[in-house]
């Protein structure tokens, strides 16, 4: 019953604060009307949506995004540096980088969160969805840049979005 | 007076972030390098704007202002989208790259697009 009214518990959770967030209010009239969009909204695209998703371990999702905003905050120092430092001593490379993630919405994560990160960019994902091409703009070791972002970002990804 | 100092400082600081972005569009040699520039802008330098404007609007008009959050969660799901789009794009028509570029490795990435 739970299921068949809610298909999308997360994306009903997320489309209502995103309402209520668009409006920029707590008014009680938006409440119940985002409530209502956010009840409609996944039962009218239910097909868009094949796949269930499932939130295994919150804290380590919470820990993982506050690796990312530091990330993000140092690398943009350092890319900024390199940006204006002298460009021909910068060592571009493209990084393939083999996937043992599975569910497509953590692929999508992991490759918005490459991108995210400054100095690398995702660039493709093979045909058989098992290795994921990224250009980074300075590597001096390749398998080292590759280990690193399976160990930091790929690893705790894959323990939050498994199969339900 | 503090508050003006500190929010003063976050903007500037978004700002300098935003012109490095536009420099490296400028600076940098090849294309996928260039791609590297506006991508990594927009993260810091509109992230530090936006917790400003947060913040300026939650005390001076009545009540939080949160669309910023909004903003950024969307600047966050479309800006790597869009670079991954115009990769791929250079991938396939095979863009010119600067010659010290470490290569792919050809037996670990197969796909249709690829070089």
């Amino acid at each position: 019953m739970i299921t068949r009214l809610l298909p999308h518990p997360l994306l009903t959770l997320a489309l209502w604060a995103m309402w209520l967030l668009l409006n920029n209010t707590l008014a009680m009239g938006h409440v119940v009307l985002g409530l209502i969009l956010a009840i409609l909204i996944p039962w009218f695209s239910q097909r868009f949506w094949p796949e269930r998703i499932c939130i295994h371990q919150p804290l380590t999702l919470l820990r993982f995004i506050g690796i990312v905003m530091w990330d993000i905050l140092v690398a943009n120092i350092t890319v900024a540096r390199w940006v204006m430092g002298p460009n021909d001593k910068l060592q571009p490379a493209w990084l393939s980088i083999p996937l043992d993630i599975q569910s497509p919405l953590g692929i999508s994560l992991l490759a918005n969160t490459i991108s995210l990160t400054p100095g690398t960019v995702s660039c493709d994902l093979s045909a058989d969805q098992r290795s994921l091409l990224v250009h980074a703009l300075h590597v001096e070791d390749r398998s080292a840049a590759i280990a690193e972002m399976k160990r930091r970002y790929e690893q705790p990804l894959m323990e939050v979005f498994r199969s339900c | 007076m503090l508050l003006e100092i500190i929010l003063s400082a976050l903007i500037i600081i978004g700002a300098i972030f935003t012109l490095v972005g536009s420099i490296g569009l400028v600076k940098l040699p090849d294309f996928y390098m260039r791609l590297h520039a506006p991508t990594k802008a927009t993260t810091l330098g509109v992230g530090a704007i936006l917790i400003a404007s947060a913040v300026f609007f939650s005390l001076t008009d009545e009540g939080l202002s949160l669309h910023e959050l909004l903003i950024t969660l969307f600047l966050f799901i479309t800006a790597p989208v869009s670079a991954h789009l115009m990769a791929k794009a250079a991938l396939h028509i095979q863009a010119k790259q600067i010659e010290r570029t470490k290569p792919i490795q050809k037996q670990t990435h197969s796909s249709e697009s690829s070089l």
